[in-house]
């Protein structure tokens, strides 16, 4: 139960942020799509013993929170939620990984450097792809994907099943709750009504669905789902686009924290 | 109980791949893959298409997502499980309405729950999608409902299905990771790690598939025999499905085989193969200054540590050759502070920022 409610409160949340009109909110979807996915190429192409030349790149999620004033905790509380899967994973790296290394007269497993690398980029990952959706809105990049020429059908598709989630979510937990009242210290739903339960949700779905329909139809679609005037890509977006894009690759061939350090050491020396 | 629980959960999850587990090269080519099999799948749809089949396919996209919240307590073991939906979304609206739907339910996953990453979006649709939708539902489901229906047929089809779909998604999720090299995690001993777990959640998959199939059926046959009959008229087309995904197949493995054989991360390796060698060089004059500089301290010098294998016997030849010059406690430092001015750096400004924007709007108020 409190997983189904989250997930609604999370869903929410997100869609309120996105309404937000911030400078990062006011830039054409499109951009935020590719700075993004730029963003995860480099950040994921860095080998698995780097950690010192990924940091540079918690700048760009930093001032992307802080110039669409976004909430940090709710954020951060994410991450914290997947992470343990990648802990999961990652924590392996340390038994299977025989070579040691020293470092500061301390010997070490090298597996302790590709899970920390790991789990930094996946902190980072993670933050970008929700940082997208909060500065942007599913209709919004439903727009950039269309710009992208992702086929009608699926974008069309995409957006309904976004907008129909909560419907079904709110149902799913209306139909748990009523169990759970009925099955007291029951956990989960009994074997004996598995097919009957999920059964019920998909019947009632179809019955949504061709109530949805109507409507639709009702309202005149033919097929065709407007999401209002698509807005063109300005030269500030383009600039947007271009300077990140420069920043990550300047980040990703050059080790910016060595550089720095090595300035500040050599200066007190 | 909570760990049982727990464990039911984690594997299910391990099937949405993280972006960090990942290498730009693998999930480049299988988004290429999904794509392909994306865009075959909405050629054929629109060939049976009304207008209404869009909403019923969003709508059945939201079941799922909020059908897979449910907790199905499994028998005996005090733990529960949760429904993956892929052969469902197959059996109730066919193979490639059935795939479209997954991949976009994981694209929202990916969005706004961090649940398997963007990169590795290509990874997620086709590890969860296409063998449920393309391989187990024709060549599985639909050799054991051929005859007509039954409950026993469904929960047969229903049961063997959702087992080889998960099994085969399972045993690609190893072979994407391990291709991908980020973790250290031996092939064999991932596999033994993520099939067993995954014949698990697949019986319970496939009770939950065969129960709630097997429900519809009894309460309104039509919807299963109207998906059934749209597939008289994909049948055929699955065969140049299973070819195109086959060719698929051998370009990447190729691919692939240089890929693991030249034993270097991504970017590197596509490095390699656009410029001829494994690092770019660097333009004379400033570039050539800084990247002695680099060479010379980096903190981690391209993976070679002051490294002393742990038996020290058995030193690979590799990995003498590997090893690059020894990191002084000097320049480590010289790492470290760096490291920590990064963050402090990034810290100021994003302070900076947030005091500069609060006072225009106090000016504006």
């Amino acid at each position: 139960m409190p997983n189904i409610i989250n997930s609604l409160y999370n869903m929410r949340l997100l869609d309120d942020l996105a309404r937000k009109e911030t400078t990062i909110h006011k830039l054409h979807p499109i951009v935020k799509l590719l700075t993004t996915l730029v963003y995860l190429s480099v950040v994921v192409s860095f080998g698995k013993y780097e950690i010192g030349s990924i940091l540079p790149f918690i700048f760009y999620p930093m001032i992307t929170i802080v110039l669409a004033e976004l909430p940090v905790a709710p954020i951060v509380k994410r991450i914290l939620l997947v992470e343990p899967l990648i802990i999961g994973i990652g924590i392996l790296n340390p038994f299977f990984d025989q070579h040691t290394i020293v470092l500061f007269g301390v010997v070490i497993s090298r597996g302790w450097v590709t899970f920390l690398s790991i789990f930094i980029k996946c902190g980072l990952t993670v933050t970008a792809s929700i940082l997208l959706i909060a500065t942007t809105g599913m209709e919004q990049l439903g727009v950039a994907l269309r710009m992208l020429k992702i086929p009608k059908i699926f974008v069309l598709q995409l957006l309904l099943t976004y907008r129909y989630i909560t419907v079904l979510i709110e149902e799913v937990s209306a139909m748990m709750r009523a169990y759970s009242l009925r099955a007291p210290g029951q956990k989960g739903i009994h074997r004996s009504v598995w097919g009957s339960f999920a059964g019920q949700l998909i019947l009632r779905t179809f019955d949504r669905a061709q109530r949805v329909y109507q409507s639709m139809s009702l309202r005149g679609f033919t097929g065709e789902y407007n999401t209002g005037n698509v807005p063109k890509v300005k030269l500030r977006d383009f600039t947007y686009l271009v300077g990140w894009s420069v920043f990550f690759i300047i980040a990703r061939i050059f080790n910016i924290p060595m550089l720095i350090g090595l300035l500040v050491t050599g200066v007190i020396k | 109980m909570r760990c049982a629980d727990l464990r039911v959960l984690k594997g299910a999850d391990i099937m949405h791949m993280a972006d960090a587990l990942i290498s730009p090269v693998v999930g480049g080519i299988m988004l290429a893959a999904t794509a392909g099999v994306a865009t075959y799948s909405i050629k054929k749809i629109q060939n049976d298409m009304d207008d209404k089949k869009i909403p019923l396919m969003g709508v059945m996209g939201a079941f799922i997502f909020s059908a897979q919240m449910i907790n199905f307590s499994i028998p005996g073991t005090g733990s529960s499980g949760h429904l993956g939906g892929g052969m469902i979304l197959a059996i109730l609206l066919g193979p490639y309405a059935g795939f479209l739907t997954m991949a976009s339910i994981l694209f929202i996953q990916a969005l706004f729950f961090g649940d398997g990453g963007l990169l590795a979006y290509g990874c997620n649709v086709f590890n969860l999608g296409f063998y449920t939708c393309f391989i187990a539902y024709p060549l599985i489901y639909k050799c054991f409902t051929r005859k007509g229906i039954t409950a026993k047929r469904i929960f047969g089809a229903s049961m063997s299905s959702a087992l080889i779909g998960l099994q085969m998604g399972a045993f690609s999720v190893v072979l994407e990771t391990f291709l991908s090299g980020k973790t250290e995690i031996p092939f064999g001993t991932f596999i033994l790690m993520m099939q067993p777990i995954h014949l698990a959640i697949g019986v319970v998959e496939g009770f939950v598939t065969a129960t709630i199939v097997i429900f519809i059926w009894r309460a309104r046959p039509e919807i299963l025999e109207k998906s059934a009959n749209l597939e008289a008229l994909g049948n055929v087309s699955i065969k140049r499905v299973l070819t195109g995904a086959l060719i698929a197949v051998v370009v990447m493995g190729g691919l692939f085989s240089g890929f693991a054989s030249a034993n270097s991360d991504g970017l590197e390796w596509s490095m390699e193969k656009t410029s001829g060698k494994s690092e770019l060089k660097a333009p004379d004059g400033i570039h050539k200054t800084l990247r002695s500089i680099q060479t010379k301290t980096a903190f981690l010098p391209d993976y070679s540590f002051k490294t002393k294998v742990a038996e020290s016997k058995e030193k690979p030849a590799d990995q003498i050759g590997n090893a690059g010059p020894s990191i002084n406690s000097g320049t480590s430092v010289s790492g470290i502070v760096g490291g920590i001015l990064t963050l402090t750096l990034t810290a100021f400004t994003g302070f900076i920022i947030s005091l500069l924007k609060k006072k225009k709007s106090k000016v504006n108020a």
